[in-house]
């Protein structure tokens, strides 16, 4: 369940999104999945930690085909963190908060 | 040495911590809980150890029919919790085993302890080519429940000879059109059942005596294809693939202890007289001490022996007088 501070990035929503004008970090993952399912937690801290600064969302790779193929996702969880649209960083599979918080920092004054 | 150990004996000094949320760790927790020595379980990253990236488990004795790990586990966590265990997120970043109580903090926290139980596992190796670091979550994985989805249709390869290769390569028949095992011996470490159930497969080939020398492609920032030489007539070949699955084995996870806990040239800790390390008060349980067997059931066992040596190491200790007569 994402709280409400994460937002639904969908194959309909997500350019929209990505070119919204803040840093976007995005957690590729699926329900069968349960590394994603032990990430979860932590993204929502992280959506919580950064709310005003980056937007934070989740976007199901089993709905939204399209948009997990464009960026050759093939392993989840991967974490993307796009600024002015594009991606600057990527964290595939388990990390703790600390780390993830120093790489988001590098582009998040 | 005495005074400033009863200087840094707060109220909030533990009996019993564990790192870690494994069979191992689980069932240390399990029973120092039974014992009332309210353990604090420090789950880590990985929480719930590598029975969560598989499937079915048919070794786990009094599941006659199997069970999924993820469900074990959830199981083995709910029977410690209900014995009082006390389960936290959290990842270790350091820990002090100089000064008894020893010290283990995590990036927000910090706790004490007389007895800590060292349960951290261990994590899938990979081959060291940089080629699959750069593909990794592209390609390149070392969880076929995780990422086996991405491959529907696709040929792939699976490289190891050992159980979870042989389980790996079986279970992502189900997706791929086609999977190659590669080993760099002749003949497979699986045991008998594994063997004959992917040997048995139609789906599955075998190119054995052989090493992967370069995953391709970085430039495309994909995996297509991989370069092979079989090691005994230095023939080399390339096979397109579109995933490449790493089950080498495993390296254990105690980076959090060089310097202070005794390992094996391998990075094992080494334990003695059941689950005891050099260091007393510490003991070690499970796949972080346990490159033989290396089995659920057994880290579960070794589970149950440290929490009984903590146990017995806690009788021992003339800590309860010592609080006593602080606090008269």
């Amino acid at each position: 369940m994402a709280s409400e501070k994460v937002q639904t990035i969908t194959d309909g929503n997500f350019d929209e999104t990505i070119g919204a004008g803040k840093p976007v970090l995005v957690d590729f993952w699926a329900e069968w999945c349960g590394p994603c399912r032990r990430l979860a937690p932590t993204v929502e801290e992280l959506a919580g930690d950064y709310d005003g600064k980056v937007i934070v969302g989740k976007l199901n790779v089993d709905e939204n085909p399209n948009t997990a193929s464009k960026f050759s996702i093939r392993g989840i969880p991967t974490l993307l963190l796009f600024k002015g649209g594009q991606v600057v960083e990527q964290v595939v599979g388990l990390a703790d908060k600390d780390s993830l918080k120093k790489v988001i920092d590098k582009h998040v004054a | 040495m005495l005074k400033s150990d009863q200087s840094a004996f707060p109220m909030s000094v533990r009996d019993v911590v564990i790192i870690g949320s494994g069979p191992a760790g689980l069932t240390a927790a399990l029973y120092s809980a039974r014992a009332n020595l309210k353990p604090l379980v420090i789950e880590g990253l990985e929480a719930g150890g590598q029975l969560m990236l598989t499937t079915l488990v048919e070794n786990w004795p009094g599941h006659r029919d199997g069970i999924m790990g993820p469900d074990l586990m959830a199981e083995m966590r709910a029977q410690s919790e209900r014995f009082g265990a006390q389960i936290i997120r959290g990842h270790v970043t350091s820990v002090d085993t100089v000064t008894s109580p020893y010290t283990v903090k995590t990036s927000d926290a910090e706790y004490h302890c007389r007895t800590l139980i060292i349960a951290t596992g261990a994590t899938a190796r990979l081959l060291g080519l940089p080629s699959e670091r750069a593909l990794i979550g592209h390609g390149v994985s070392t969880c076929a429940t995780c990422d086996g989805y991405f491959f529907r249709g696709k040929p792939i390869a699976v490289v190891g000879g050992g159980d979870s290769a042989m389980e790996e390569a079986t279970f992502l028949t189900r997706f791929a059109s086609h999977v190659t095992v590669i080993h760099r011996r002749a003949t497979l470490r699986a045991s008998k059942i594994m063997q004959d159930k992917a040997f048995a497969n139609p789906k599955i080939s075998f190119e054995w005596s052989t090493e992967v020398e370069e995953i391709k492609d970085t430039g495309k920032g994909e995996v297509t294809a991989m370069a092979l030489r079989n090691s005994v007539t230095g023939e080399r070949k390339e096979i397109a693939v579109d995933g490449v699955f790493v089950a080498i084995g495993h390296t254990p996870n105690t980076s959090l202890f060089t310097g202070q806990i005794s390992t094996d040239a391998n990075g094992y800790i080494v334990t003695h007289s059941g689950s005891r390390t050099n260091v007393p008060g510490i003991f070690a349980c499970g796949d972080v001490q346990d490159h033989h067997y290396r089995q659920a059931i057994t880290a579960a066992g070794s589970g149950c022996m440290a929490a009984i040596d903590a146990e017995k190491y806690l009788e021992g200790l003339p800590q309860h007088l010592g609080e006593a007569h602080a606090t008269a």
